[in-house]
């Protein structure tokens, strides 16, 4: 084959493969498209009811396909992991980029490298054979609960903010340290008031990917947070997501039905939400100031 | 590296061409099922061990016949059976509950064996009857301590199975004379081995399992005063139990009747037995 | 409190924090290998499961991962790596550009359930596959392909422009040039981020369970290869022993194949991180 010739294929083909994966993304979202909206189509719930109402009965024919607990349970355990790792996942970041990257580099990251490779199922089992006796022995109810889901996601997401707030605080000019450290400031001082305010665009990025991760993740919080359909009113109650409601009741239903199409429409709404996130993401890349 | 590029290109090519190659082969299978000998039975992960076990003893027998059993659940079941994707849809339920009436006329049930429910609640609970109005008081939220149907002061926790899963209906049906478990009032959990762990763990707790996933950990609860034995679902005289259903559409013919009749037959009864269901032989009773 | 103390302080109470969420890490690996470690024997690696006695193994399940890795990989990597080669040598920033950056942050981001599903519409019951192996591979390649074409485009852009520049004017094409210069230099980065990405593959359980089917037959030498069987693997196994298990050793199962998830995952980053070096280093000749 003739060099030239080779170059006229090599592009092409590398053409065709990006083009392919924007053909799989519409694909799939025209497809969950479709077969979320035949609620609000065919079905005549109105999206209103299906957003503000938490009466999710689907086992008598006029169905109530209102989503509210699963979104609202979905928001607080995500909220709720957040919490718990986002001071650990900065504290972290701080010490590798700027106290001692020598013992960050060596010994933290791989740690928190390690854990970003652990699978969601791995994850599960060990809230279920860990977390939720310790939980049921300390607050009483059956151990199965938000703050399970909360502790669980927290663990889970933890890896993907602290390295993506280790990228970011490296990436600063040496020139911000200096300059601050030049004008009299302790090293606190300089990371507490000049880095992280300049580094705050990534670290919300790396916010927000965790975030999204904790909305779409599936089997590790649907073993341990008890799949109740109700509003979340107590860290030790059991809670629904979006997610563990679709990995629970999707094989129980068939095509067509009301009931499976409230169901699609979840994975719709959890697609906007994805849509939502990387919009999000869009907006504080656009405001950093130092790559 | 470009030869190497190209083999890449033949590689993905060749692939390619395997699996266009695997289509036409399976369509060609649904043509003449009866020579080629590969069934494919889905549905109900309650059936899951029983269909699976039976499987490996018929394939021993059989070696020409490949017979594989895949979850996924009744709905799926039901729904890949009548679309002519599976052989054999596996079903707690039956057909009529979960498609509409056109689809559901074309499958043919096949009644396999019958499964009992037990209502089971943590071993350190005192009671061991329960009245069929004080379960449906429990299960709908009336009742909620233990004290109310004699036994300690002690919080009773419920714990549901999912809306939809062929257990929870039969247990509304029979348990709860078609009265609603109130939702959102303790935890779901959609498989029985989780349930009997949470019952086994929690104090207070209540939920109901096939008798098959019954063990030590948790205490059984008389029902009106009648154990869910075997003996007693035979009679009649313990109402929860259910049939399990394997459907296929149209007529089982060729493989798949030889694969169904094998199900029913004497050599998959210790099976059965083995596992807690009831072969169908044995009921007096139908429904 | 001066500003020096509380430098000292803070700097203090960071060195406690790193080693705290250190050994808070650590112990729980070490709890999870030390509940399975003892589960783990030459029985369970290689017999099959049993449905509802005691003793059973992983063995189909352990090949099974393996096979839908391969299968897995076969396909991401040609098709991200193509993807990412377009889009660090050849895109320009246009609209087109910006529509298929957009499709695969959008792709990259769904929740693998999802993907899951998907598959379960297309592969499985449209395509006619039914669960099998092809199924799953194909439904984790949509999975993986956004992360194979961000470390193909990271690794490349990585890539000094003096070195294109240096080949493109002593004749080479433009192809040459990717496949001969810049992709040999990325080489290290594209092999750490393939193996970081079959750690995903070997771990993924959402999005296999609607696809390449909860169950697996009895291995033969016949049906190994047959990519249209079901194939049950190592995670979706630790989700059914959950769900379904009759086994009444199913809480060992499910330590035994946790542990072994983990030490397959810590030796795909330990594989990773050597071979980068060693590759870097005859690279540069260092």
């Amino acid at each position: 084959m003739k060099p030239k010739m080779m170059d006229k294929l090599g592009s092409f083909f590398a053409f065709f493969c990006a083009l392919l994966s924007v053909l799989i993304t519409i694909f799939i979202l025209v497809f969950i498209f479709f077969k979320g909206i035949r609620t609000f189509t065919v079905d005549k719930i109105s999206i209103f009811h299906f957003l503000f109402s938490a009466n999710w009965n689907m086992e008598n024919q006029n169905g109530q396909a209102g989503a509210l607990a699963f979104l609202l349970g979905s928001i607080s355990v995500s909220l709720l992991a957040l919490l718990l790792s986002l001071p650990l996942s900065l504290g972290l970041s701080v010490f590798t980029a700027e106290i001692s990257r020598k013992i960050g580099e060596n010994f933290l990251q791989p740690v928190v490298e390690m854990f970003a490779g652990i699978p969601s199922v791995v994850y599960g089992w060990m809230g279920l054979s860990i977390l939720v006796p310790i939980i049921r022995k300390s607050f009483g109810g059956t151990g199965f609960s938000l703050l399970a889901g909360g502790i669980v996601l927290g663990i889970m997401i933890f890896p993907t903010i602290t390295s993506i707030s280790v990228d970011t605080l490296k990436a600063l000019p040496r020139d911000l340290r200096e300059a601050s450290l030049a004008l009299g400031a302790t090293r606190w001082q300089t990371i507490k008031h000049v880095l992280l305010p300049a580094a705050l665009p990534g670290i919300l990025t790396g916010v927000v990917l965790g975030l999204a991760r904790a909305f779409g993740e599936a089997l590790a919080v649907q073993m341990v947070i008890g799949n109740s359909v109700r509003i979340p009113d107590s860290l030790i109650n059991p809670v629904h997501t979006l997610t563990s409601i679709l990995t629970m009741e999707m094989g129980n239903t068939t095509w067509g039905t009301l009931w499976n199409d409230a169901l699609w429409s979840i994975a719709l709404l959890l697609l906007m939400i994805s849509l939502f996130f990387i919009g999000l993401i869009r907006f504080f890349a656009k405001r950093r100031v130092f790559r | 590296m470009p030869k190497k590029k190209i083999a890449t290109i033949i590689a993905l090519c060749l692939v390619g061409a395997l699996i266009l190659s695997a289509c036409s082969g399976r369509e060609k299978q649904g043509e003449k099922q009866n020579v080629s000998g590969t069934i494919i039975a889905a549905g109900s992960t309650a059936m899951q061990p029983l269909v699976e076990e039976a499987a490996n003893q018929f394939m021993a027998k059989n070696p020409g016949i490949q017979v594989q059993v895949q979850g996924g659940g009744s709905g799926t079941g039901l729904k890949l059976v009548s679309d002519g994707t599976v052989q054999i849809g596996n079903s707690d339920v039956p057909a009529e509950d979960k498609l509409d009436k056109e689809k559901a006329k074309e499958l043919i049930p096949h009644k396999v064996c019958v499964v009992g429910f037990a209502v089971i609640v943590n071993p350190a609970v005192k009671v061991d009857n329960l009245t069929k109005d004080q379960l449906i008081g429990i299960f709908t939220g009336k009742i909620t301590n233990w004290k109310e149907v004699g036994g300690d002061d002690l919080k009773i926790v419920v714990i549901n199975r999912p809306a939809g899963s062929g257990t929870r209906a039969t247990f509304t049906k029979y348990a709860l004379d078609g009265r609603e478990e109130t939702q959102g009032m303790a935890l779901t959990q959609d498989s029985s081995g989780t349930v009997k762990k949470a019952v086994a763990d929690t104090p207070g707790a209540i939920s109901y399992i096939a008798l098959s996933y019954v063990d030590s950990s948790v205490k059984v609860v008389k029902l009106d005063g009648v154990e869910p034995s075997k003996e007693n679902i035979v009679e009649g005289k313990y109402p929860v139990w259910s049939y399990e259903y394997m459907y296929t559409k149209g007529e089982a013919a060729g493989v798949v009747k030889t694969f169904i009749d094998y199900m029913l037959g004497d050599e998959v009864k210790p099976i059965i037995e083995k596992l807690g269901y009831i072969p169908i032989g044995d009921m007096k009773v139908t429904r | 409190m001066s500003p020096r103390l509380e430098d000292k302080l803070a700097t203090f109470l960071l060195y406690i924090l790193a080693a705290l969420a250190v050994m808070f890490l650590l112990a729980i690996i070490f709890i999870l290998l030390n509940a399975g470690i003892r589960v783990i024997n030459i029985n369970f690696l290689i017999s099959p499961p049993k449905a509802f006695q005691s003793g059973g193994g992983v063995g189909p399940q352990i090949a099974n991962s393996f096979m839908i890795l391969f299968l897995t990989l076969i396909f991401t990597v040609p098709i991200g790596m193509g993807a990412g080669i377009y889009l660090s040598e050849y895109a320009k920033e246009n609209a087109i550009t910006a529509v298929l950056r957009l499709s695969i942050e959008t792709l990259s981001s769904l929740p693998s359930v999802i993907i899951g599903l998907f598959g379960l519409l297309v592969f499985v019951t449209t395509f006619g596959w039914g669960f099998s192996m092809i199924s799953g591979a194909m439904t984790l390649t949509v999975l993986n392909l956004p992360l194979m074409t961000r470390i193909t485009e990271e690794a490349l852009r990585d890539v000094k422009r003096d070195l294109r520049e240096a080949s493109l004017a002593l004749g080479a094409t433009r192809w040459q040039t990717i496949t001969r210069v810049v992709m040999v230099s990325a080489i290290p980065r594209l092999i750490t981020g393939i193996i970081l990405a079959s750690g995903r593959i070997f771990g993924e359980a959402a999005a296999l369970i609607f696809t390449a089917g909860m169950t697996s037959p009895k291995l033969t030498p016949d049906n190994f290869f047959n990519i249209l069987r079901p194939a049950e693997t190592l995670a979706v196994h630790i989700w059914k022993v959950n769900a379904e298990g009759l086994a009444p050793d199913a809480r060992r199962i499910a330590d035994g194949s946790s542990a072994l998830l983990i030490i397959i995952i810590i030796a795909f980053n330990f594989l990773a991180r050597s071979l980068t070096k060693k590759l870097y280093k005859r690279l540069t000749g260092a």
